[in-house]
């Protein structure tokens, strides 16, 4: 038998005081009654420039919304932490629908509190849910953002002048590598020959080693990035004052250096969950799998910056219409990745809604790093 | 900017560039804290200082609009912080270790607090000097822009070896740092000088703070400290108690910070998780190398909680 945990011992000896003498007294059965209520949990704070603020700016979308009560917790680690988070808006705060939005959330944290919940709804940003896999209470949604980072490619590769781009990263995850690949993509829709040099820093929040990567890629004489870690204002700053260009991540960095920003993949969650919530108020289902790209309304770009070419304008204008017509494909055969090995034949190609890119572990021919 | 192609020679400039900026805080904690346990005591709390500071000297720099005033006000935040510090421990049999370790907490906590609003806006950089514009290499030019706080600290260890050497205020704090009997024996106030000298240490670990935040890498946010508070406690022990080689373990521990991402940069990916562990590998390797079984902290203070 499973020893219960603190939150489990707390939760029973309340609930029979409860019963016993306070009744209807204690705070979460009030926070029961309130209707809908929601967990939001982040992995660093919801105010980065970056990946936890969109989320957070959703989240005070849904805040908004008529009833329906908004808990959040900010800094949970990808640990037990965020188990025992969950537990907690579960139990005492009385949530039903909880967004816990990091990638490593979800397994093994979320998967083993699912079975043990029936009644909740686990939304997770970024996992791949698969039916025969997961429990039917937990679901996974996420935008085709790689689409932005192909735009942003498209920008970079008009504004390099020594053909070299440069990608800070935290980790080598599926996501990020399709980001990488995009970007790289993008700009070699402009000139074949440009290459991306990736540097990953392996955590999503390091700031000083953000800061060494972009001056290391400053160093080689890289001179548009972007990135892909949690809070983009580090990498921003440092490359903004090296005299590099920008393309923006997550959020739009644009005031932090406003003419050496060309364009950047914004996330638009607070559409996504909006919508989200709606239908639970309605009495439907949340799909288990959701997905969507810039035309869905998941993500959108940055507006071109002031450095942005007509050329660049034209082109970006062109590709971003082409995308919003649906079935867009960023990888097309015959590509190898940077090892060589084949990763599409001739003709074949992979769309942006194909699930295969949402498993991907290779960085393509050009891109300049390794994925271990 | 010029896209020069210097290839593996980005290595060893790369080094020698994060030698310089990612060093500053480092060298900064470390002398604070090679000051306080001169004198007979540990403060463990330094990278909660050293977090408030970057918040403080963030804030204020933000609200006023200049960097020096930022680093002030951080300076004084985290003497506020080494005199509480101070202040406890002369209590009676009171833990130096574990009041330090409840301020570091502490001191995290209450900058995370305060530092909610300061995250977003953008606040003045402090001035760096240009000692690369010889070269025609930007990436020269980079490596050699010297911000004025690493000059100062050279100055200050250069300052705090020969205050310990050769003045009356370093032989009263060693007395103090090596026997509190002889101390009072000779009339000076042990728990005084200790007091003020974990106020100073305190003080030149908010400046470390500041300097994260106001110049390398620049911004305040929650993870702005990746454990260099802690870090240069361990550093003090490495250089022996002594001021200069706390400048040249800051230096080590700089550079090696900066192997991960030049490797990579220049093509070198597989095992960046390895590079990333440089600098504790060489802190391994250099501890081993260095100590003996009998000259093992022979140069600790006496009175120091870790020797007693």
């Amino acid at each position: 038998m499973k020893t219960p945990t603190r939150r489990q011992f707390l939760k029973t000896t309340s609930l029979v005081a409860g019963a016993a003498a306070l009744g209807s007294a204690l705070p979460f059965s009030a926070a029961r009654a309130a209707g809908l209520t929601i967990g939001f949990i982040y992995v660093g704070p919801k105010d980065d420039y970056g990946y936890n603020q969109a989320h957070a700016e959703g989240a005070a979308a849904v805040k908004a919304m008529e009833g329906v009560t908004v808990v959040e917790e900010e800094n949970v680690a990808e640990t037990v932490d965020v188990q025992k988070s969950m537990e907690s808006m579960i139990n005492f705060d009385g949530a039903s629908l909880l967004f816990p939005t990091s990638f490593g959330y979800f397994d093994p944290h979320i998967l083993a509190l699912a079975p043990k919940y029936p009644d909740v709804r686990f939304e997770h940003c970024g996992g791949l849910w698969s039916a025969d896999k997961h429990p039917k209470n937990t679901g996974s949604y996420f935008g085709y953002i790689g689409m932005g980072q192909f735009l942003n490619g498209i920008a970079a590769g008009h504004a390099t002048k020594s053909k070299k781009i440069g990608f800070v990263a935290a980790k080598p995850i599926p996501q990020v590598l399709l980001n990488i690949n995009s970007f790289l993509l993008g700009a070699r829709t402009v000139d074949p020959s440009i290459t991306c040099q990736v540097i990953f820093t392996g955590e999503w929040s390091l700031a000083v080693k953000e800061a060494e990567a972009t001056n290391a890629l400053a160093d080689q004489g890289v001179d548009v990035v972007t990135c892909h870690v949690d809070g983009p204002k580090v990498v921003m700053e440092t490359a903004a004052g090296r005299g590099m260009y920008l393309c923006g991540y997550h959020a739009n960095q644009s005031p932090l250096a406003p003419d050496k920003y060309l364009t950047g993949a914004e996330w638009n969650w607070a559409n996504v969950y909006t919508g989200m919530v709606k239908t639970v108020q309605s009495g439907g289902t949340i799909p288990n799998f959701v997905r969507g790209g810039l035309a869905e309304g998941f993500i959108k770009m940055s507006p071109l910056g002031p450095a942005v070419s007509d050329a660049a304008r034209k082109q970006f204008t062109e590709t971003h219409d082409a995308i919003m017509k649906g079935n867009y494909a960023v990888i097309n055969g015959p590509m190898k990745d940077n090892k060589g090995n084949v990763i599409a034949t001739a003709g074949q190609s992979f769309v942006e809604t194909d699930v295969a890119l949402e498993s991907m572990d290779y960085l393509v021919d050009g891109v300049i790093g390794s994925t271990s | 900017m010029t896209g020069a192609d210097i290839g593996w020679w980005g290595v060893p400039l790369a080094i020698l560039g994060g030698a310089i900026r990612v060093s500053t805080p480092f060298l900064f904690v470390s002398l604070g804290e090679c000051l306080t346990e001169r004198s007979g005591r540990i403060n463990l709390g330094l990278e909660g200082t050293l977090v408030f500071g970057a918040m403080s000297g963030y804030a204020v720099a933000y609200e006023t609009n200049s960097a020096w005033l930022g680093v002030l006000a951080a300076a004084i935040a985290g003497s506020m912080f080494g005199l509480f510090h101070g202040w406890i421990c002369k209590l009676p049999r009171v833990n130096d270790i574990a009041i330090g370790i409840a301020l570091m907490l502490f001191g995290m906590g209450l900058a995370f607090f305060f530092g909610k609003p300061y995250i977003q806006p953008v606040a003045p950089d402090l001035p760096a000097f240009e000692f690369g514009a010889w070269s025609s290499l930007p990436q020269m030019q980079a490596a050699l822009k010297v911000n004025v706080l690493f000059l100062v600290g050279i100055v200050l260890a250069i300052a705090m070896a020969w205050m310990f050497r050769a003045t009356r205020l370093g032989l009263t704090i060693r007395v103090v740092g090596d026997s509190t009997d002889s101390a009072r024996a000779l009339g000076i106030n042990p728990d005084l000088v200790r007091l003020l000298a974990t106020g100073a240490g305190g003080a030149l670990a908010g400046v470390a703070g500041a300097y994260l935040s106001l110049y390398y890498p620049g911004s305040w946010n929650e993870g702005i400290s990746s454990g260099q508070g802690l870090m240069a406690v361990a550093l003090v022990i490495f250089a022996r108690w002594n001021p200069i080689n706390c400048f040249w373990a800051a230096l080590m521990f700089g550079g090696a910070g900066a192997l991960g991402p030049a490797l990579q940069s220049v093509g070198v990916s597989q095992g960046y998780y390895l590079f990333y562990a440089a600098p504790y590998v060489l802190t391994l390797v250099v501890l081993v190398a260095t100590s003996s079984g009998r000259g093992l902290l022979a140069s600790a203070p006496g009175s120091l909680s870790i020797t007693k």
